[in-house]
């Protein structure tokens, strides 16, 4: 007998965690209760054994990928105001900024130098930047700079529907046919109304960020997913968020990939006691693997979690080291202060016991990094010459 | 399939053997060796994870020895950054702790091979403190520092020890053991003293009723057979004498010293070497992970990797804060309890000889865990 025909039989009864455990391992679905269940009970290298057992059925190659990525946030002005943002500056602040081209330009030919291939686009909710600043911005990077566009979160794309008057599949062609490539998964905190209520009262709901998504993907274009947990939801919120986005894939299939982290509440105006530490990072991390059986890839956060942790999680459902961040500008003002080179993130996967390959956004395999990079400066990401966040 | 050998005789409770210590380290999967060393753990201690109060004095780091791996001692009195505390000084740590009313249960003292000080700085450090607060547990010296008294001073070890225990020894550290293998000690601490030599202190101590604890520095220059080894060395004395409470592994640091150039160890590394040091030391009663040089965030992932303590809550750590440990110097009782608990484990605040202090409620009322709080209320300013 499977273990989903294990299941099907204690049907009406309550499964065993050991039961649930093989079952989400080998692939079959998870009920929210199930989730529930899991996440109180199960010892944590239960759940972790079963997370591996999983990510190996699905990446059999043994292959842990990573991206070379800058992260460039164009602007901090922002009208959104979340209670959990370190990074925005309101309208009247002396240190709002909005980036020049100039300055773009050499964030983007840096990236290039250094083997970079895509940027990570995102930024405040600026009201001054209309959708022609972002068509403009995308058409002159790609005819100037060979990197992909993975830019603008859901709560910007609804913001600049609101502010054209348009609806979000025409704004997300507009930016398509413009040049983006991909959709970012963030400002997802904990896709559940109750929280967002409480956090970021003026963000984009559920609701909308779900549709931003659907959208993008119903286009053809391919996003990721995030949580953050630690803004003192409960587990129940946690098993929803997950659910919302299973479903979500199962109509569209354009995620590729799922990250998770926990809250950085230093220096922020939400004063919180919410558990962030490693033991829950791990067991939220291993059930996302589980439940998420739609979901092909699941990204460490070793920015948050510090680089021992973030390794730690490759055995916990983990197949992505996530990316080389030539610059990082959000979550390293709230008190994270990790920064791994090539070099060190090669190191921490192989002594993992897996190869590091890298990728591009949709997780393809890079085949000559030095061809993809297009100017073989791949010595320039050893740590030696790791250009730091300024 | 070695490993499934390896999990029989481990709920057979019986000893594992070289050949083991060696598949353990290379068992491509470390959640099946974490999950091994967890029912080890569990079958122990249950869901329990101790600590204690205590507080750590480096009175000197004038050192004899120059050790590779080393960023705390300096070779000279004079030399830069060097510092010899008068004694008034080092009682003054504890004065201040007791004038807080920040009770303590241990002091841990370290120190550089000084060859400039008395011996009878030292009897008179110990006698200081135990006036100041004679039911404080002094845990001082290394066997390395025991071995030099005895080379610098012209005394046996066991007339080292018993002045020490006069003027108020309690019990021994378990460093300078870093790895026995000679081919190692000759590379990263040629001047230290060696295995054997290391052992008959402790045993010398044992002998005498004093209790130690013992370590592994591991991570620099070391093979995995060489690890197996110093583990299986220090289970042999254990055999004999039975005087060690605790082991703990310690990770290489790299900043400011000689072996710079290393990596240092990993996350897996770490809680893989934790769960084999629970597997292959079925003698030694507990693992402790040292969160000073672990980082919080794996010393409670640990707590399910074979260890069952996480130290103290510690004042100004100066060792591994000097080769770039980016932990804080100390924690307070509400924080180390709150990481036990946010770990799946019941804290438990022990003394140095593991008795039980505090438990539950009598945790000096630390702030309540609070897990699915409501978001509240912004910061007041």
């Amino acid at each position: 007998m499977t273990s989903q025909q294990a299941l099907a039989q204690a049907r009406g009864h309550v499964p065993s965690v050991d039961t649930l455990l093989a079952t989400a391992a080998e692939g079959g679905r998870l009920d929210p209760d199930h989730a529930l269940r899991l996440y109180r009970e199960a010892p944590l290298l239960d759940l972790g054994r079963a997370a591996d057992e999983r990510r190996k059925a699905l990446h059999p190659s043994n292959i842990v990928t990573y991206i070379v990525e800058r992260n460039v946030n164009y602007t901090n002005l922002c009208v959104t105001a979340c209670k959990f943002c370190n990074f925005y500056r309101p309208k009247k602040s002396a240190e709002a900024y909005t980036l020049s081209r100039a300055e773009l330009a050499q964030k983007f030919s840096e990236t290039v130098a250094l083997g970079g291939i895509q940027i990570l686009l995102q930024g405040g909710v600026n009201p001054d930047l209309r959708i022609s600043y972002y068509e403009d911005l995308f058409r002159w990077s790609k005819a100037n700079f060979p990197l992909a566009l993975h830019a603008l979160s859901p709560e910007e794309i609804s913001f600049i529907a609101r502010l054209e008057n348009l609806s979000l599949r025409q704004v997300l062609e507009r930016l398509a046919a413009a040049g983006l490539d991909s959709v970012p998964g963030g400002g997802a905190e904990i896709l559940d109304d109750e929280i967002r209520q409480r956090i970021s009262p003026l963000k984009c709901s559920t609701e909308t960020w779900l549709a931003v998504m659907r959208e993008a993907h119903l286009l053809g274009l391919r996003s990721s997913a995030t949580m953050v947990f630690g803004f003192g939801e409960s587990e129940t919120h946690i098993v929803r968020h997950l659910h919302r986005l299973r479903e979500l894939q199962d109509r569209t299939a354009g995620f590729t990939a799922f990250i998770c982290w926990p809250f950085q509440a230093e220096g922020t105006r939400l004063r919180l006691a919410d558990d962030t530490t490693a033991h829950r990072y791990l067991r939220v991390f291993s059930l996302a693997r589980l439940y998420l059986d739609n979901f092909e890839n699941l990204q460490v956060s070793w920015p948050t979690m510090g680089p021992a942790i973030g390794q730690v999680a490759l055995r916990f459902g983990g197949n992505d080291f996530g990316s080389v961040m030539i610059e990082e500008n959000v979550v390293s003002q709230a008190g994270a202060v990790y920064k791994l080179s090539a070099e060190d993130i090669e190191k921490h996967v192989s002594t993992a016991g897996f190869e590091p390959r890298r990728r591009n956004m949709r997780y393809q395999i890079l085949k000559d990094k030095a061809v993809i990079a297009g100017h073989g400066h791949d010595h320039l990401l050893r740590s030696e010459n790791f250009l730091s966040a300024p | 399939m070695r490993f499934s050998i390896i999990q029989d005789k481990v709920r057979a409770s019986e000893p594992l053997d070289f050949e083991d210590g060696l598949a353990l380290f290379h068992h491509a999967n470390l959640l099946d060796v974490g999950h091994l060393a967890n029912e080890v753990r569990e079958r122990l201690y249950g869901p329990r994870t101790y600590f204690n109060r205590n507080l750590h004095i480096n009175a000197t780091n004038v050192c004899v020895a120059n050790c590779r791996f080393c960023s705390f001692a300096r070779l000279r009195t004079g030399d830069p950054g060097a510092y010899t505390l008068s004694l008034e000084e080092a009682w003054g740590r504890l004065r201040e702790r007791a004038e807080k009313n920040d009770p303590i249960t241990e002091i841990h003292i370290v120190n550089g091979l000084n060859a400039d000080l008395p011996f009878s700085y030292y009897t008179d450090l110990l006698a200081g403190l135990k006036r100041i607060a004679p039911s404080v547990h002094l845990k001082a010296f290394t066997a390395v520092e025991i071995h030099f008294f005895h080379e610098h001073f012209g005394l046996d070890v066991a007339e080292v020890l018993g002045r020490l225990r006069a003027a108020g020894l309690d019990s021994l550290p378990g460093g300078g053991a870093e790895i026995f293998e000679p081919r190692v000690r000759r590379k990263i601490c040629a001047d230290k003293c060696d295995a054997d030599a290391w052992l008959a202190v402790h045993r010398t101590a044992h002998g005498m009723g004093l209790r130690s604890n013992c370590t592994m520095l591991y991570g620099h220059i070391e093979t995995v057979e060489e690890r197996v080894d110093h583990l299986l060395r220090l289970r042999r004395l254990q055999d004999e004498t039975g005087g060690f409470q605790c082991f703990v592994p310690l990770a290489f640091h790299p900043d400011g010293n000689a072996l710079a150039r290393l990596p240092p160890p990993t996350g897996t590394d770490d809680l893989r070497t934790f769960a084999v040091s629970r597997l292959l030391l079925h003698n030694i009663p507990h693992i402790k992970a040292y969160w000073v040089m672990l980082g919080l965030k794996t010393a409670q992932t640990a707590q399910w990797f074979g260890a069952d303590d996480l130290d103290g809550t510690i004042q100004e750590e100066r060792i591994y804060h000097m080769a770039g440990a980016e932990t804080p110097q100390r924690l307070g009782i509400a924080e180390i309890v709150r990481l036990i608990e946010q770990a799946g484990r019941v804290p438990i605040e022990r003394d140095t000889l593991y008795n039980v202090m505090n438990s539950g409620e009598s945790l000096a009322q630390p702030k309540p865990f609070r897990r699915h709080l409501p978001v509240h209320e912004e910061a007041r300013e």
